[in-house]
Order: C-alpha cells, then sequence, then structure tokens
C-alpha cells in the first residue's frame, strides 16, 4: 500500500464479530483514486459495518484500512476526526439532525470547518438541495420531510464539503425510478467533474450497473467477486448469479 | 450461595465499569471545554433550557416546602416554647439543604431526563456517528454546552429556592400561625452566616455536574432502538437522584 499513489482506500483481511455474531470474517478490497465502487449482498450480511468500519466508526477486531497510504485502524479519534475531512457520507436513514432546519443540516460541516458565514453557507446549501431535485425546503425542519426527501437531503449533506471519498449506504432506496436514476446520474457526474472515490452500497441491481466501476459482492464475511460490471453480469459464481438475478433459488437461502 | 456471590460480582463489576466510563466522559467534557471553538449559542439556549424552564417547577416546590417546614418546626418547637426560632430552621434548612437537594432532584427528573432521550435518540438514529462523519467531536458539540448550562444554571435556580423557601416560610408563620413579623426576620438574619449560601450554592455546582455528566452518559451510549432510549431515560433520572443525595451526604460531612 505504502508508495501506490493510485490506490485510495485499501482493507486488507477485515475481521468484526458483534458478541456471538461474526460479521466480517476477512474482507479483501481496494479502491483506486477517483474509482467508483459498489459493493452487493444481502440484507445483514454487513455492508453498513463495512463502510463503518472505513470511516472509522466501526473499530474492526483485526485488520488493516489504508486511506491515502495511511493506516486508520490504529488511530486516535483526534487524527482520526483529521481524516474524516475527507469523506462524506449519506447513512442509510438518512441520520439529518432533527433539532436543526434542512439547510443547517446540508452547511453543518461548512459552518465548523470552513469560516463561511450563515447568509453564504445557506446559498451553498440550496444550490445542492437543487442539484438533487429539492426546491424550497431549505427552511422545513427534518420531521416535516418525506423519506425519500430525508435521504436526498443526507445525501446534499454528505457532498456539501465535496469530500474526496464518499460513501453511500443505499443511495436510490425509497425514491421512485426516475428519481433514483436522476440521483444515480449525480453520483455519475460527481466522479467524472471531481474524481471522487466512492463506495456504495445497493441492493438495485440497476444502479449498481449504472454508477459502478466495479462491483464486489459480500457474502458470508467476505468478498466472493469483484469486477466489472460485465464481468459480474457474466460471472459463472452461482452465488453472484443467483443474486444479480433476484432468484429465491439457488445457493443463497433466503431466510 | 456461589449464585449470590456470582450476582453481586457481576453488579460490582459492572458498576466499576460504569464508574470508569462516566469518569471518561467527565475527563473529556472538561478538557473540551477549554477547547476551541466555543459554542456560546448552544451554550445559551441550553441554560435556557435548562435554567429559565425550571423556574415554575423551583419556585413551586421550594415554595410549598419553606411553607410545610414553618408548620412542623412551629408544631415541635411549641412544646418547648421556642416558637420564635421557626425563622432560623427554616432558613437554615433551606438554604444548607432542601434548596439545593430539592432543585437537583427535581432538574434532574425535568432536564436529566430529556437530555438522555435527546442523546439516546440521536445515538439510535445514527445522529451521533453522523457527527463523527461530519468530522465534529459529538462530546464537545452535545455534551460540553450541556454540562456548562447545568453548571451555571443549577446553582441560579437554588438561589431562587433559597429566596422563595424562606419567603414561604415567613408568608405561614405570620399569616397563618401568627408569629410577629419583625421578630421572625430579625431570627432568620441572626443565625444565618453567608457560608450557609455559599455552601448550597457550592452542592448546586456539584448536583448540576452530577446530573448533567449521568444524563448524557445515559444518552450517549444508549444501545437498542425506542426501547433502549426508555430505558436510558429512566436510568438517568434515578442514577442522578441516588448520586445527588449519597453524595450530599459526603459533601456535608467533608467540607461543613
Ligand atoms: N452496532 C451494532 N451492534 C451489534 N450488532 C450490529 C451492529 N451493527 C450491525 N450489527 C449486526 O451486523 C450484521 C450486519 O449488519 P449491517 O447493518 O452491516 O447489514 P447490511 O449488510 O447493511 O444489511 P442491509 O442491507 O439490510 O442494510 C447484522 O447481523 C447486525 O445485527
Ligand atoms: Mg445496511
Amino acid at each position: 500500500m505504502i508508495g501506490d499513489t493510485s490506490v485510495k482506500i485499501k482493507v486488507v483481511d477485515l475481521h468484526k464479530s458483534f458478541g456471538k455474531n461474526y460479521v466480517l470474517r476477512g474482507i479483501n478490497l481496494t479502491v483506486n483514486k477517483g474509482e467508483s465502487m459498489v459493493v452487493i449482498g444481502g440484507s445483514g450480511v454487513g455492508k453498513s459495518v463495512l463502510i463503518k468500519c472505513v470511516i472509522g466508526l466501526i473499530k474492526p477486531d483485526s485488520g488493516s484500512i489504508g486511506i491515502d497510504g495511511q493506516e486508520i485502524t490504529s488511530l486516535k479519534e483526534g487524527s482520526l476526526n483529521e481524516i474524516r475531512k475527507k469523506f462524506g457520507m449519506l447513512f442509510q436513514a438518512g441520520a439529518l439532525f432533527d433539532s436543526l432546519s434542512v439547510w443547517e443540516n446540508v452547511g453543518f460541516g461548512l459552518k465548523h470547518h470552513t469560516s463561511l458565514g450563515d447568509g453564504e453557507i445557506k446559498a451553498i446549501a440550496v444550490e445542492k438541495l437543487g442539484l438533487l431535485g429539492l426546491r424550497s425546503v431549505e427552511d422545513l425542519m427534518p420531521s416535516e420531510l418525506s423519506g425519500g426527501m430525508r435521504k436526498r437531503v443526507s445525501l446534499a449533506r454528505a457532498i456539501a464539503m465535496e469530500p474526496e471519498i464518499l460513501l453511500y449506504d443505499e443511495p436510490t432506496t425509497g425514491l421512485d425510478p426516475i428519481m433514483a436514476d436522476a440521483i444515480n446520474d449525480l453520483i455519475v457526474q460527481m466522479r467524472k467533474k471531481l474524481e471522487v472515490t466512492s463506495i456504495a452500497i445497493t441492493h438495485d441491481m440497476v444502479s449498481a450497473y449504472k454508477i459502478a466501476d466495479r462491483i464486489a459482492m459480500l457474502y458470508e464475511g467476505k468478498i466472493i467477486e469483484v469486477g466489472t460490471p460485465k464481468q459480474i453480469r457474466e460471472s459463472s459464481n452461482a452465488i453472484v448469479q443467483q443474486f444479480i438475478q433476484g432468484k429465491a433459488e439457488g445457493p443463497i437461502k433466503a431466510r | 450461595m456461589n449464585a449470590v456471590f456470582g450476582y453481586i460480582g457481576v453488579y460490582f463489576l459492572r458498576f466499576l465499569h460504569e464508574s470508569g466510563r462516566i469518569s471518561i466522559l467527565f475527563g473529556q467534557t472538561i478538557f473540551l471545554i477549554f477547547r476551541p471553538p466555543f459554542n456560546i449559542r448552544e451554550a445559551l439556549s441550553q441554560m435556557e433550557e435548562i435554567g429559565v424552564r425550571s423556574i415554575p417547577v423551583v419556585v413551586i416546590t421550594s415554595a410549598f416546602t419553606g411553607m410545610v417546614l414553618a408548620l412542623q418546626t412551629f408544631t415541635g418547637f411549641k412544646r418547648f416554647n421556642a416558637e420564635t426560632l421557626v425563622g432560623t430552621v427554616v432558613a437554615l434548612s433551606v438554604t444548607r439543604e432542601l434548596g439545593p437537594v430539592l432543585t437537583g432532584l427535581m432538574v434532574s427528573g425535568r432536564v436529566g431526563s430529556a437530555m438522555a432521550a435527546e442523546l439516546g435518540t440521536m445515538r439510535v438514529t445514527e445522529q451521533i456517528d453522523a457527527l463523527y462523519t461530519l468530522a465534529t467531536n459529538p462530546v464537545k458539540y452535545l455534551v460540553v454546552p450541556r454540562f456548562l448550562a447545568s453548571l451555571v444554571m443549577v446553582p441560579v435556580l437554588v438561589v431562587f429556592a433559597d429566596v422563595i423557601g424562606i419567603m414561604g416560610g415567613y408568608f405561614v408563620s405570620v399569616k397563618v400561625l401568627g408569629t410577629n413579623p419583625t421578630v421572625y426576620i430579625r431570627r432568620t438574619w441572626d443565625y444565618m452566616e453567608l457560608s450557609d449560601i455559599y455552601s448550597g450554592l457550592l452542592k448546586a455546582c456539584i448536583f448540576g455536574m452530577i446530573m448533567a455528566i449521568i444524563s448524557c452518559y445515559q444518552g450517549f451510549y444508549t444501545e437498542g432502538g425506542a426501547e433502549g432510549v426508555g430505558k436510558a431515560t429512566t436510568r438517568a433520572v434515578v442514577l442522578s437522584c441516588l448520586v445527588i443525595l449519597i453524595s450530599n451526604y459526603f459533601i456535608t460531612a467533608i467540607l461543613f
């Protein structure tokens, strides 16, 4: 990992269990600079846990995570905070601050890490919300939004600081197909224009094919296959095939 | 028998574990108070919530406590013709003891529960995680303003409680029991020392810190969804009240 400047995120032999629940069992994953990686996998396999490890919210039991060649698993909270300034994260359930208005949510990072005034922050927030098809919502409170709107506000918050790395936990779930496609376009644009490196989690294969440079499939605590959308579609692995075709029969048992 | 010792052992370990974590949060909070940036607006809004909005509760509590204290003391003291000392007893009890303790308990119920519920909800809906991802220290952002506001406002509330409690005692003694007002006031002032008030206010500061740190701790480390938030809220109130009552004895025994 050291010296290799094209690698942005490198996860090596990552293990994590919660009590008896052994979730990640040796994850290996490399994401290159400017690459869009999509992680697919069944519900509860640990996709969210994986990206929370990458941003240092969950401490893994063992293994290493390198961000720009810097090992983060052993970092103290203070230095971890510095690393986190490179990141933006979209939480699966939004995680909007419900005591702050929509624009204050979107502008939270700007307010705390730049010297911009409230007026400028609000203008930026409105612009980002506009990119996501949200108009005149900036003064609402999160409790006044629909589920899909919350998701987009949360996405606006994640991109507001124009971070180098974006982690999307199911960016399109809960959105109608047209809006979902607009979000996919936005994610593609972010990568092209800003050269963002991203990891996106999704169940939505349409979205995965559209936004991914490479797709990784997580199954039983391991990444069982990584490849371009084309390679994944043509995979000879029965587990991968069952998942991408969404069949109830096959090696993966619906629990 | 072994099972009993087993239980005691488990509870004792859990107690040590929790006290350790609360102490760590306390240490972090103290450390972060002095680190810029200072979020004055948030601290002020917490002061309003903790201080201003608690005034009605504290006023009612202390008024009736002062009143009942006057009634009870009068009944007892009449038996040895010391009715004139009622004012002294009310003033000393309220400033040294009942003002700070009752205010501490009422504020734990009103504010401690709200702190635990609010932070607990933020934890289970991943808002605290979101703070981390936005490179913000949640202890700095959430705990420090609540802690500071409690440290400042609980003593202020105790001043209210003292004044209202003494006035309640005066009212009952003079208007209901017919004590001579001049005598009552003289007895109140003659035996009261400034240290009585200071000691009460020192207790108030300590109780404010105890309430804030225990309640924030319970909220901050909530687990298990809405049910977990409920449990954290209950624990915050019960534990704050217990620790306030226990520490009250030791503060009194050691310092005064
Ligand atoms: N903080 C936690 N404490 C205990 N267990 C956890 C925690 N977070 C996740 N888990 C467990 O880890 C496993 C994986 O959870 P995770 O949220 O990563 O699933 P997922 O792959 O994101 O699923 P979904 O697609 O449904 O979001 C689950 O069994 C869950 O119970
Ligand atoms: Mg998930």
